[in-house]
């Protein structure tokens, strides 16, 4: 792999809080390695800004292994940048070339308030987890592991659904601002368990509402969310929560 | 005098014995004590989901914008656990027998035999939680093999063993908050302990959105807070991982353990330049398939694939055949040291050497291709088959390889090299989780218990599962049953008042430095003098010079340091400066117990005490103890002995050939 460095326009959403209006600073910087990440050019340039005496631009990250779902930026008009399946934490500058004009702005959303430049409150996602997202099991004597055999088709879905890290780049991308394809997620990942047959109908209901609650919007089933996932999240997963949320309301006892 | 409080009685018995007779606490009583938990990865999630179960009134912090991010997560390859589903021989015995071993025999017996007794109950206790272990086709759990061990204890979920875990703690924690039992503090920061009477009652805490000062009070506090790797500045930890929660309760008098024990991972992607902020791991799974080798000829610069089989150097199945590409972690490490440092290294750092998938990729694709009933195939087919096979165990791996580097692992072998990746060492606590200050509990990475001085893969999430979910439920009990009469301590005590104006003071202080250097670029130099002088192999010389390093760096980063914003605002480079200061602190810790323990041990390599062949040589008649250091004043620290004794195991040289 052929290695080289190039100079970049940044152009980065800056806002200083909650209350105060948001633009955008242009940024110019040089001598970037097509080796370096995403962040670590962020990093340069932040470093930059504290030795000239100015504010840093405030961003989430903390693996920087693409598993944490911290790290949130919308560049280029795409949430987490241009590369398929991929966190902005492993987004490298060999995406990019010489002279380019980079776009970072953060996730744009009703139920995502910014609380600093590229930073947003996510802590709706926590809320909707607390409305039904588990097993309701306590810490004890649960029964052997091998005693709930489970298919390994099923398993293996279930799998995939729960590989969602929450970042909420599919609300960022929906031009509804749905939290849909998080939230079916992890109705598909305990809901193709033995496991979380019991709580299956009440789970739905209640997580939807909660999601309501939030100000996400409806899905009109797009697929913009399935894009840009970086866990690859299926949209059929929105498909089983549907069917499970009208199962749920029909059937329900309450 | 260190009391470890292990109980009596023979080893097997031992913790059943304690869960007998262990003081309880009545559920009405529970109600009204208040407990802390700092850190939500596995130990804090699982302890404070479990401690809300029970009904006590808890308060978790973490510093992250949710419990589900804390660096656990990015745990890949599995977790232990004694269940011998495999009938390989797999007990309670050999686990424990394996990790002590693994740990060169620095640990403490009756820790790690509760460790591999409490094993199993993980796994069901996941497995209800629903975490997505793999299974095979009859729908039974999967496992396999990891460094250090002869049997395939490991259950995992593909490559992303700790996400699972996590968010299975992560929903049994939400599900506590969401009944009320746990409050949960994000985006906070505990930046001091509060002692009343001796005993730990609380913390001050730093909102990091406001930049406001908190005061929480706590029957008892538990510190899950997670390792200190990041001190070597680059490290597979994450970027906010740090000492800081247990370097506030060492200075106010839980001693530290075994500092110096830091487990370099032999399966890292290679640094690349001055800009590299972190590193990846490679789990450890990968030597499952994985082979490592490097050229015969020193400075062969031709492609790998060029370099035919017999010119090739497979240097760990040629050193332990026993094992193979299946030796501990600091065993690994030290040999691709050694490789490299002789010049046989690969890359342009010459840096590194190979972990390659060519021969597994044929293998598994010949299994395939009989599953399939398929005889003649071509070549190219079988490497497709096999392909497939690799994907499905470590597609994530391979695809996070990949956009780092930008080359395809599947047709080149992946270069690899050693990295900062877990710390034995941690708060020295003794059975019942407890630091030297009353009331005050470290759990996980961050305490020093159970590990000795080199960590087996797979262990560090049993580890903390184990004293979340079924350690400190049990153990706590033991000491809140006495402070049932203790009514909750308003904050306005002075004790609260006093220790926040000491948060306040030093956070102005290092704001009103007005320095021309940034916290990162201490940070930087921190990490180069630590991996220098203290990595992978130490020597008396090298660690006096790192010690004074550190101590001239300490003066400069408090004479010349250049913070920008303001206190009470979100400002990241105002937390990065106060965590760069406690590992400053910290790394002269580090550097003075490396230079104290003149022996080789696990992941602590002296070069002044080696093997003829070039292993670790322990000194167990002058070293079969646990430092523990006390903090006596800047600079100052006395050493405090506990002394191993192993009643069932008998240690000796330990062999992988």
């Amino acid at each position: 792999m052929e290695h080289y460095t190039m100079n970049l326009t940044l152009k980065v959403w800056r806002q200083a809080n909650n209350k105060s209006e948001g633009r955008f600073e242009t940024y110019q910087v040089n001598g970037i390695s097509s080796e370096m990440s995403f962040l670590e050019m962020f990093d340069i340039l932040n470093e930059r800004l504290v030795i000239e005496g100015k504010d840093p631009i405030a961003f989430d990250h903390d693996c920087r292994e693409g598993i944490c779902g911290m790290c949130s930026m919308h560049i280029n008009g795409r949430p987490h940048g241009p590369w398929h399946a991929t966190t902005t934490c492993q987004l490298h500058m060999r995406a990019f070339k010489d002279g380019d004009t980079i776009v970072v702005e953060p996730w744009r959303a009703v139920g995502f308030p910014v609380i600093k430049d590229l930073i947003t409150d996510r802590s709706a996602f926590d809320r909707i987890v607390q409305a039904g997202g588990f097993i309701s099991i306590n810490t004890g004597n649960a029964v052997d592991g091998n005693s709930i055999p489970i298919e390994k088709a099923k398993a293996d879905a279930s799998f995939a659904a729960a590989a969602c890290i929450a970042c909420g780049a599919c609300v960022a991308a929906c031009k509804n601002a749905s939290a849909s394809l998080f939230l079916s997620a992890k109705i598909a990942h305990l809901g193709l368990l033995p496991q979380g047959q019991p709580e299956r109908k009440d789970r739905v209901l209640s997580m939807i509402a909660q999601m309501d609650k939030e100000q996400f919007g409806s899905c009109t089933f797009t697929g913009a969310c399935e894009a840009v996932c970086p866990k690859e999240i299926s949209i059929t997963n929105i498909s089983r929560m549907n069917k499970d949320y009208l199962m749920a309301g029909l059937s329900s006892e309450k | 005098m260190l009391d470890a409080k292990i109980p009596e009685g023979p080893l097997d018995d031992k913790w059943e014995d304690y869960k007998g007779h262990v003081k309880l606490v009545n559920p009405s009583n529970k109600r009204r004590l208040e407990i802390i938990v700092i850190g939500s990865g596995l130990a804090g999630a699982s302890a404070a989901a479990s401690l809300g179960e029970l009904g006590y009134k808890v308060k978790c912090f973490c510093f992250q914008d949710s419990p589900r991010r804390a660096h656990s997560i990015a745990a890949q390859g599995g977790i232990n656990a004694a269940k011998n589903y495999q009938n390989d021989g797999d007990s309670v015995f050999r686990l424990f027998y394996d990790t002590v071993k693994g740990g060169d025999y620095r640990s403490r017996e009756a820790n790690v035999h509760r460790l591999a007794e409490v094993s199993a109950h993980i796994i069901d206790q996941c497995v209800a939680q629903g975490v997505p272990f793999a299974r095979e086709y009859g729908g039974l759990l999967s496992n396999r093999s990891f460094g250090g061990t002869q049997v395939q204890r490991t259950f995992y979920a593909a490559g992303q063993t700790g996400q699972q875990l996590l968010i299975g703690a992560y929903q049994a924690l939400e599900r506590q908050i969401a009944l009320g039992n746990v409050a949960m503090y994000t985006r906070h920061e505990m930046l001091e302990l509060v002692m009343i009477d001796g005993k730990a009652r609380g913390i001050i805490a730093r909102n990091l959105i406001s930049g406001e000062l908190e005061r929480h009070f706590g029957h008892a506090v538990l510190l899950c807070s997670g390792g200190y790797g990041n001190v070597f500045y680059l490290s597979t930890n994450a970027m906010g991982s740090n000492t800081t929660a247990i370097w506030k309760a060492h200075k106010k008098g839980a001693y530290f353990g075994n500092p110096c024990y830091t487990q370099i991972h032999p399966t890292c992607i290679p640094v690349t330049g001055e800009h590299q902020s972190k590193l990846t791991l490679m789990s450890e799974s990968l030597r499952n398939d994985g082979r490592i080798w490097v050229p015969k000829k020193k400075g062969d610069n031709r492609k790998p694939n060029e370099i035919p089989a017999e010119e090739r150097d497979y240097y760990l199945e040629r050193r332990y055949p026993a094992y193979g590409n299946l030796v501990p972690r600091d065993v690994a490490s030290r040999a691709a040291k050694e490789r490299c440092d002789a010049g046989y290294g690969v890359g342009t750092s010459k840096q590194a050497v190979y972990l390659d998938f060519a021969s597994a990729i044929e293998r598994y694709g010949h299994v395939e291709a009989s599953k399939r009933g398929l005889s003649n195939v071509d070549a190219d087919t079988i490497i497709t088959f096999g392909k497939e096979v690799i994907k499905e165990k470590y597609g994530n791996l391979f695809d996070m390889y990949e956009k780092i580097t930008g080359e395809n692992p599947y047709v080149v072998p992946m270069r690899i090299y050693p990295a900062v990746h877990y710390t034995m060492g941690g708060l020295w606590v003794d059975y019942e989780l407890m630091t030297t200050i009353q009331g005050l509990y470290a759990l996980g990475e961050c305490n020093f218990s159970d590990h000795g001085a080199n960590r087996l893969g797979a262990s560090a999430l049993m580890q903390g599962l184990a004293d979340g979910y079924f350690v400190i439920p049990y153990t706590i009990g033991n000491y809140l049953a006495n402070e049932i009469g203790t009514a909750v301590i308003p904050t306005s005590h002075p004790a609260f008042v006093d220790a926040e104006a000491a948060v306040k003071e030093r956070l102005e202080t290092l704001m009103n430095i007005k320095g021309n250097q940034t916290a990162e670029s201490f940070h930087k130099r921190l990490g180069k003098i630590m991996w220098d002088k203290c990595g992978m192999a130490r020597n008396a010389q090298g660690l006096q010079e790192a010690i004074t390093e550190i101590q001239q760096l300490k003066k400069e980063f408090w004479s010349d340091l250049k913070i920008s914003g303001a206190i009470k605002d979100f400002n990241p480079e105002l937390d990065k400066a106060g965590r760069v200061a406690d590992f400053i602190e910290l790394g002269e810790l580090i550097c003075k117990d490396a230079l104290q323990r003149a022996e080789s041990c696990g992941g602590h390599f002296r070069e002044e005490s080696q093997t003829e062949e070039g292993e670790a040589l322990r000194h167990d008649a002058e070293f079969m103890y646990v430092s523990a250091w006390e903090y006596v004043g800047d600079h100052k620290w006395e050493l405090h002995k506990e002394e191993l004794e192993y009643e069932v195991v008998k240690p000796t040289q330990r062999s992988y050939k």
